[in-house]
């Protein structure tokens, strides 16, 4: 019952705070409210016993994630209160009738029937020795090795990336100056 | 009566039904990037969910992947955000950016 009732306040939390995120004319307000679905989505992870995943969506995306979008948001200045009037009248309607088709599809499309096939193909959740954090570790460490070595150049390719889109180049810094 | 993995999915289903139409309807880039963060989460929840159901680590892990690729997604998106504000000092709106069409 406990548990029902945490379900029912994150999922209010989640999907009000989703909500202000689309609604919200300031783009300060709406990442503010992105915090509070991204940390509604932690509670759901701790629901379902996946400790490691919790914490990680704590500090990887309701922390890092987000100050970097309001990092840039201060460095841009583009805090500035945007008009939602849309000059494409027809457009807004469109897409929340789309939405609503694309939620009924992908409620439609399951049916009663939302999980089936053989358990634990790639791993135990739970059982042996340790906890989540270890069953997690062991699957990463091992099944997921070659993947998880790829991300860390995917990292790389994006720091170098993001450090060559956003520096000045030495041409505008005179043109600048 | 406990939450099921089908609660979780209708959840998950409506949050990426919020982010799409967001994603749709908004004009500011910083904020329909927010969007796509929030259809990366239902996702993830979605993820989960059936890695719970299942009794199988293997969502979870794809989680882990998920939140890696979306956080060089965010680097690499604001970044050129903010490139393309350098060039407009207008504003970096989606009606600005629609100039990249050839």
């Amino acid at each position: 019952m406990f548990v029902t009732v945490l379900f029912v306040v994150f999922a209010a939390i989640a999907l009000g705070s989703a909500i202000g995120v689309v609604i919200s004319r300031n783009p300060v307000h709406s990442a503010l409210w992105l915090v509070g679905t991204l940390l509604a989505i932690a509670g759901f992870f701790v629901l379902q016993k996946a400790y490691l995943l919790s914490a990680v969506q704590v500090i990887v995306y309701a922390s890092a994630i987000v100050v970097l979008f309001l990092f840039v948001i201060m460095l841009l200045g583009v805090d500035r209160e945007e008009s939602l009037g849309d000059p494409l009248r027809i457009q807004r309607p469109l897409a929340i009738g789309l939405g609503l088709i694309g939620f009924v599809l992908l409620v439609g499309i399951m049916g009663n029937r939302w999980a089936t096939g053989a358990q634990t193909v790639t791993g135990p959740l739970r059982g042996g020795s340790g906890g989540n954090v270890e069953h997690v570790a062991r699957a990463l460490f091992t099944t997921y090795l070659w993947p998880f070595e790829l991300t860390s150049a995917l990292l790389v390719v994006g720091v170098v990336g993001g450090v060559a889109l956003a520096r000045r180049s030495n041409a505008e810094e005179e043109e600048a100056a | 009566m406990t939450p099921t993995a089908t609660w979780y999915l209708v959840v998950a289903a409506l949050l990426f039904s919020i982010g799409a139409v967001g994603m749709l309807v908004r004009r500011n880039v910083i904020v329909m990037f927010m969007c796509v963060e929030l259809m990366l989460n239902a996702v993830n929840l979605s993820f989960v969910a059936f890695s719970t159901q299942l009794e199988d680590v293997g969502g979870q892990v794809s989680v882990f992947f998920v939140l890696v690729v979306a956080a060089a997604e965010v680097a690499i998106g604001l970044a050129l955000i903010v490139a393309v504000f350098r060039r407009r000092r207008s504003g970096a709106t989606a009606d600005d950016i629609a100039e990249l069409r050839g």
